[in-house]
């Protein structure tokens, strides 16, 4: 229905409306399963190490949850402009400059909601804890068997939460994607850019519409995670307890979106 | 005794505690490690099996290197041929029974598979369990899945890290039987920790005592669990001395057992065990009292001609539980022990090489039957 665009349910919308939603949709649909890809080995990384450098690289990718999006934005476009490292890099590998581009959009929007990706993998694979993957050695798994049948399997409400959280983040996000995209018609202005030129011209009952749109998506979003984070029965084995909608013990400190600054329970040694 | 493994682990962890072991296993039969916590035996099984890598570390099973520090040799967990049991069951919630059974077996090479599906199902009576989730088991159930489990990868060398610590004791009942029989059955040997002396003695053939991360005594159980430098070699460890035996058979007109051991006959309250089968008996140090001549005309029917072998004076162990002198005794073979008081010891001027009468009053069968 949204993929047709011009349907039936959506006739009410001007067709200056449908752009920015089916841009919107393509950049989440683009950047979540790059979030899932990127976010796996890091989550996954950050639940096991005992590196002292954990601490710098959670930091850094919790960063976005804490600045400005415009901050961030700021800063990819200084890092991916003409002038800048990656973008030269970026055009020697005769690309496109990713500023003011769809490219630059999945870039921002890849880091911008990474941390919203990482902490539930990572609340995840730490709740899988230590012992199946050891039994799973024990029973003759390598280490890429062991993530692969084991691990992601047990996480896998983690995995949920985190595409579904960041999928719907990217659709939401404004700041970063205005400073790195403009607001180009068609190439880079999204729903929430397109909302805020609603408003800005008074045209509320557009604004509505858009933004009534993206809070039911956003509602059954965030219900869905809620709800399915409840519903499975998980093996009775401590420490359980409840678990909050990120894979987290619910009544730690933890409990909510940033897990940061306290470290995970590490298991004995 | 050919040794099938020989291991030397020195690791050093935190709060100052160092495993530093040396020692050898049998090539049968259920190697009990013993100890108190914090000593080191789940440490030293989880070496073995390669889940925590010693840097000063040395491993040979059945001729095979698993590991040599000094050449850098080590073997991962997943190419060892171990089952290991752990003290919680670790099933894989999102695998139902027969897939939890099946994901070792289905990763162990076809021509290595000594231990067929349908035999560890039925050894540990799991038919009924199969489509089931690890969430609807019981504690024992979950237990029982997790050996099964382990067996279905054929190992060579089955570990069991206390594999009963976290059941309760009707779950502990329930598991104990299946563990015996194993033991029985199974031609693999097995290092068992635990810190439950009764435990030992039902199941283990040799005792590996460890205390603060170090061998304490090494040998057969029997040996080492009435070596009375030793005593109490455990909290909760009564003394007393464990007997082989096997049934000859149950009297109806008085509803006894009787029990041949190495040393005479012994006659026990009716016991369920069947004619012909071995059990272990435990005699407690305070049930067996010494007379120097044959006591006549008593009502205790477990008399036995015995030799002096040792004596444990109160005041050499005055830490122990006990302050009364202890008594190592031969009964033709067997190893009795006696908890005696100072005054008798004096007046019966007992000393090492005397021939004697141990009388005992109270008898148990170790096994459930």
């Amino acid at each position: 229905m949204l993929a047709g665009g011009r349907g039936y349910p959506l006739a009410c919308m001007s067709s200056a409306d449908l752009e920015p939603l089916w841009l919107t949709l393509r950049l989440a649909a683009v950047t979540t399963p790059l979030l899932l890809a990127a976010g796996t080995p890091l989550a996954w990384w950050l639940s096991r190490t005992r590196n002292r450098l954990r601490f710098a690289i959670e930091a850094v990718v919790a960063l976005p949850l804490v600045l400005p999006p415009t901050v961030l934005g700021f800063y990819l476009l200084v890092l991916l402009g003409p002038r800048g490292g990656l973008g030269a890099a970026w055009r020697a590998l005769g690309l496109e400059s990713p500023v003011f581009s769809f490219s630059g959009l999945v870039i921002g929007s890849v880091l911008y909601s990474l941390p919203f990706v990482v902490q539930p993998l990572q609340g995840a694979f730490e709740s899988v804890g230590r012992l199946p993957l050891e039994v799973a050695a024990t029973l003759r798994a390598g280490p890429w068997d062991r993530f692969a049948t084991v691990a992601v399997p047990l996480a896998r409400r983690g995995f949920f939460t985190a595409a579904t959280i960041g999928f719907a983040h990217t659709l939401g996000e404004f700041g970063v994607v205005l400073m790195i995209g403009g607001n180009i018609p068609g190439r880079t202005r999204v729903l929430s850019i397109a909302i805020y030129d609603h408003v800005e011209r008074l045209e509320y009952a557009a604004a509505h519409r858009l933004s009534l749109g993206m809070l039911l998506f956003s509602f059954l979003a965030l219900w869905a995670v809620y709800a399915l984070n409840v519903r499975e029965p998980r093996e009775p084995r401590e420490p359980s307890g409840p678990r909050g909608p990120l894979g987290l013990p619910r009544r730690s400190r933890r409990s909510r979106l940033p897990n940061w600054p306290s470290p995970p329970p590490r298991g004995e040694p | 005794m050919s040794a099938v493994m020989k291991g030397r682990f020195r690791l050093a962890r935190g709060a100052g505690f160092t495993l530093d072991v040396d020692f050898v296993a049998p090539a049968s039969g259920v190697t009990g490690i013993f100890g108190p916590s914090g000593s080191g035996k789940t440490t030293l099984l989880r070496c073995v099996a390669g889940l925590e890598r010693a840097p000063e570390a040395l491993l040979e099973v059945a001729g095979e290197v698993w590991q040599d520090e000094a050449r850098g040799r080590f073997l991962p967990t997943h190419r060892r041929p171990v089952g290991y049991v752990f003290q919680e069951a670790g099933l894989f919630a999102h695998l139902p029974v027969r897939r939890n059974l099946e994901y070792g077996w289905r990763r162990t090479a076809a021509a290595e598979r000594r231990v067929r599906f349908e035999e560890a199902v039925e050894w540990l009576g799991l038919a009924p369990l199969l489509p089931r989730a690890p969430a609807a088991l019981s504690g024992g159930e979950r237990q029982r899945v997790a050996i099964a489990r382990a067996l279905l990868t054929s190992p060579r060398l089955l570990l069991m890290d206390e594999p009963l610590a976290s059941l309760d004791a009707a779950a502990r009942e329930e598991i104990l039987p299946y563990l015996e029989r194993l033991h029985a059955s199974l031609r693999i040997p097995v290092l068992y920790v635990s810190h439950t002396a009764a435990e030992v003695l039902r199941l283990a053939d040799h005792l590996l005592l460890l205390a603060a991360g170090r061998v304490r005594a090494a040998g057969p159980l029997i040996e080492v669990s009435t070596r009375l430098d030793l005593l109490p070699w455990g909290p909760e460890a009564e003394l007393g001395a464990v007997i082989e035996a096997r049934v000859v058979g149950h009297d109806d007109v008085y509803d006894l057992t009787y029990l041949d051991f190495a040393g005479g006959r012994l006659s026990l309250p009716r016991h369920a065990a069947a004619p012909g089968s071995r059990q272990r008996v435990r005699v407690l140090a305070r049930d067996v009292s010494l007379a120097l001549e044959r006591p006549e005309r008593t009502s205790v029917l477990n008399i036995f001609p015995a030799r002096i072998v040792e004596i444990r004076e109160a005041g050499e162990a005055a830490a122990t539980a006990s302050r009364q002198p202890l008594v190592k005794l031969d009964a033709g073979g067997a190893t009795l022990l006696a908890q005696i008081t100072r005054k008798s010891l004096a007046t019966l001027e007992l000393r090492p090489g005397l021939p004697v009468y141990a009388v005992i009053k109270g008898v148990a069968l170790l096994m459930q039957g």
